[in-house]
């Protein structure tokens, strides 16, 4: 509670607490199938329809209404991103962990099988995992949750390593306190701030690289609806109907804008160290 | 240097990972290369021509042994043939390089020389009106995909003023300068404008943790000029974030951008390799892989490098 009232005390906490707010409720009624015509029904006596009364954001090339499927996206989207993120954060917190607390040979070993990940660039990872395993919802969210594994490693074993180095952990110790707990209760209680900046962050990467995957026809795979694959199929018919371009791209970029501005707002509240230098 | 020696030292740790992680994962692709390559027309072939196109190709043999050549072949500057071009996979790559290293060259010239007087200005006007357009601008071109953004540029070229971004045969930098340009420019400015709303955020900010430092007041007080303050004292430690996140973004321009070539029909890097995975083209896919691990890996060890030349203080590898 304490932290929602500070992110709606904080300028961009404002806007982007409310832009996610309401990306997520588009995002459960696209979901659920509560949009405004049926998203792959094709009204094929209103092909390229502009925006009006009765379709909103127009109709495409088959006739579909452009609302109906730019929620079913946003739908499809976020599921992809919120899924890959909770992969990521769980593989990487407990790799990071493992790596800090077990030390030496585990650190080696974890830290340098991180390297090669990151050795590749984000997409071209994602990429290859998804022609190995072939397009889907459950390939995007495998393959964007391994591309940033790495990230989440890294958050996680530096502070954590600093963390095991501290009094705390050594009084702990002292009393007898078993591994499980002291990592649990005294390292990962300590990682919940820096974690949760990570993931609101990471939340937007991954919208970015879900539809990028989609632009590319290797994320969601068609008639379902996905930002990117209309974003894609909308280069063709850029000047007869540029409603198919102009919503899904606002759509993208107002979506990964407010995660954005969410998890600038979380670093200030959470972070103290890295909060604004004083004019 | 002994920092410089222990990381060249892991190099090639790393590189034989990324080796092992292609070379399975692309064999994990469903379907085979020569079916993929001929087509429909693989049908027509007999057994016989299929093995000795197998064999031509080194894919006849049991993984480990294609695996212990392929290294075997790299030690000795042999990347293998690829299947789709039929010409050795080096060539191919350098084919496509010149491209993809003069659009992120580009690129990063766009964003430093948008970005870092963005962000020195935002930060000597802090709290001001203007220090907030500058962040408002930053930080939506920080959550513009490229793709988006590549095609609102074509769009609004094509509608409002009834052109066409530059396309067709592609002509190289040393060849036809001014329509190589013509050609880039566009692309330039799509993975630039992300690029430099990042460094505009983090110079503004790296600007402002120096501009509260004892010693920049120690300056002001001794009655230095504010320009002075500005470029001689705080800007070059405010530089160290700034060399960083632009030697890892331009790191990974180098690997190819996939999406901005393929909105831009770009022969770069990144629609090759795009190409040569649904190919299924083995030895192209692991080889580019292998040159973009290798050129990222270099470049973020010039980064590494770079923060001793900017800050004597900092002496790399001591913990």
């Amino acid at each position: 509670m304490r932290i929602l009232r500070a992110i709606f005390s904080h300028g961009s906490g404002r806007i982007g607490g409310v832009i996610v707010g309401v990306y997520l409720l588009i995002a459960i009624l696209g979901m659920l199938g509560l949009t405004p015509h049926n998203p792959i029904t094709q009204y094929r006596v209103d092909r390229l329809h502009a925006p009006n009364g009765a379709y909103w954001m127009g109709t495409d090339l088959f006739g579909r209404d452009v609302a109906s499927r730019l929620m079913a996206g946003i739908g499809q989207s976020f599921t992809v991103a919120f899924f890959s993120v909770a992969f990521a954060t769980l593989a990487g917190t407990v790799l990071g962990l493992a790596a800090a607390w077990l030390g030496r040979r585990w650190d080696g070993v974890v830290m340098r099988i991180m390297d090669v990940l990151l050795a590749f660039p984000a997409i071209l990872l994602a990429l290859l995992i998804v022609t190995v395993a072939g397009p889907g919802t459950w390939t995007s969210i495998v393959a964007i949750g391994i591309v940033y594994t790495p990230i989440f490693t890294r958050v996680v074993r530096g502070p954590a390593l600093s963390l095991k180095a501290r009094e705390f952990v050594d009084a702990a110790r002292t009393f007898g306190s078993s591994s499980s707990y002291i990592v649990t209760r005294h390292l990962l209680l300590n990682l919940v701030a820096p974690l949760t900046v990570q993931v609101t962050l990471a939340l937007a990467w991954s919208l970015l690289t879900e539809a990028g995957l989609s632009f590319l026809g290797l994320g969601t795979q068609p008639p379902a609806a996905s930002l990117g694959l209309m974003l894609s199929d909308s280069r063709n018919l850029m000047e007869t109907a540029p409603w198919l371009m102009i919503f899904p791209g606002l759509a993208i970029m107002i979506s990964i804008l407010g995660f954005n501005l969410l998890g600038d707002a979380l670093r200030d509240i959470l972070d103290p160290k890295m909060r604004r230098a004083p004019a | 240097m002994n920092y410089l020696m222990r990381r060249l030292a892991t190099f090639p740790l790393v590189l034989l990972g990324v080796s092992i992680l292609v070379f399975v994962a692309i064999r994990m692709v469903p379907g085979d290369s020569i079916t993929a390559m001929l087509g429909t027309e693989a049908g027509l072939l007999t057994p016989a021509q299929r093995d000795s196109l197998a064999a031509y190709f080194g894919i006849d043999q049991p993984w480990f042994i294609q695996y212990w050549r392929w290294i075997g072949g790299i030690l000795h500057g042999n990347l293998g043939i690829s299947v789709t071009y039929g010409r050795p996979v080096l060539d191919v790559i350098l084919e496509r390089f010149p491209l993809t290293l003069e659009l992120a060259v580009l690129s990063m010239i766009i964003a430093l020389v948008v970005g870092m007087p963005a962000g020195i200005f935002a930060a000597t006007h802090n709290e001001k009106l203007s220090d907030l357009g500058v962040r408002i601008v930053a930080m939506i071109g920080q959550s513009t995909p490229s793709f988006v953004l590549g095609l609102l540029i074509i769009y609004t070229l094509s509608a409002g003023f009834g052109v066409l971004p530059a396309m067709g045969e592609f002509a190289p930098l040393w060849q036809d300068p001014l329509r190589n340009l013509s050609q880039m420019i566009l692309p330039a400015i799509t993975l630039g404008f992300a690029f430099a709303a990042s460094v505009t955020r983090i110079s503004r900010s790296a600007m402002l943790d120096v501009l509260s430092d004892d010693y920049v007041r120690t300056a002001r007080s001794k009655g230095a000029s504010a320009r002075s303050v500005i470029w001689r004292h705080a800007l070059p430690n405010a530089l160290i974030p700034v060399v960083t996140l632009s030697g890892i973004e331009f790191g990974y321009l180098l690997g190819g951008a996939v999406i901005v070539e393929q909105i831009y029909a770009l022969p770069g890097l990144g629609r090759m390799v795009l190409d040569a995975i649904q190919q299924r083209d083995y030895a192209l896919v692991q080889g580019s892989v292998l040159f973009i691990a290798f050129n990222f890996m270099i470049v973020n060890l010039l980064v590494d490098l770079a923060y001793v030349a900017l800050d004597p203080r900092i002496r790399l590898g001591e913990s």
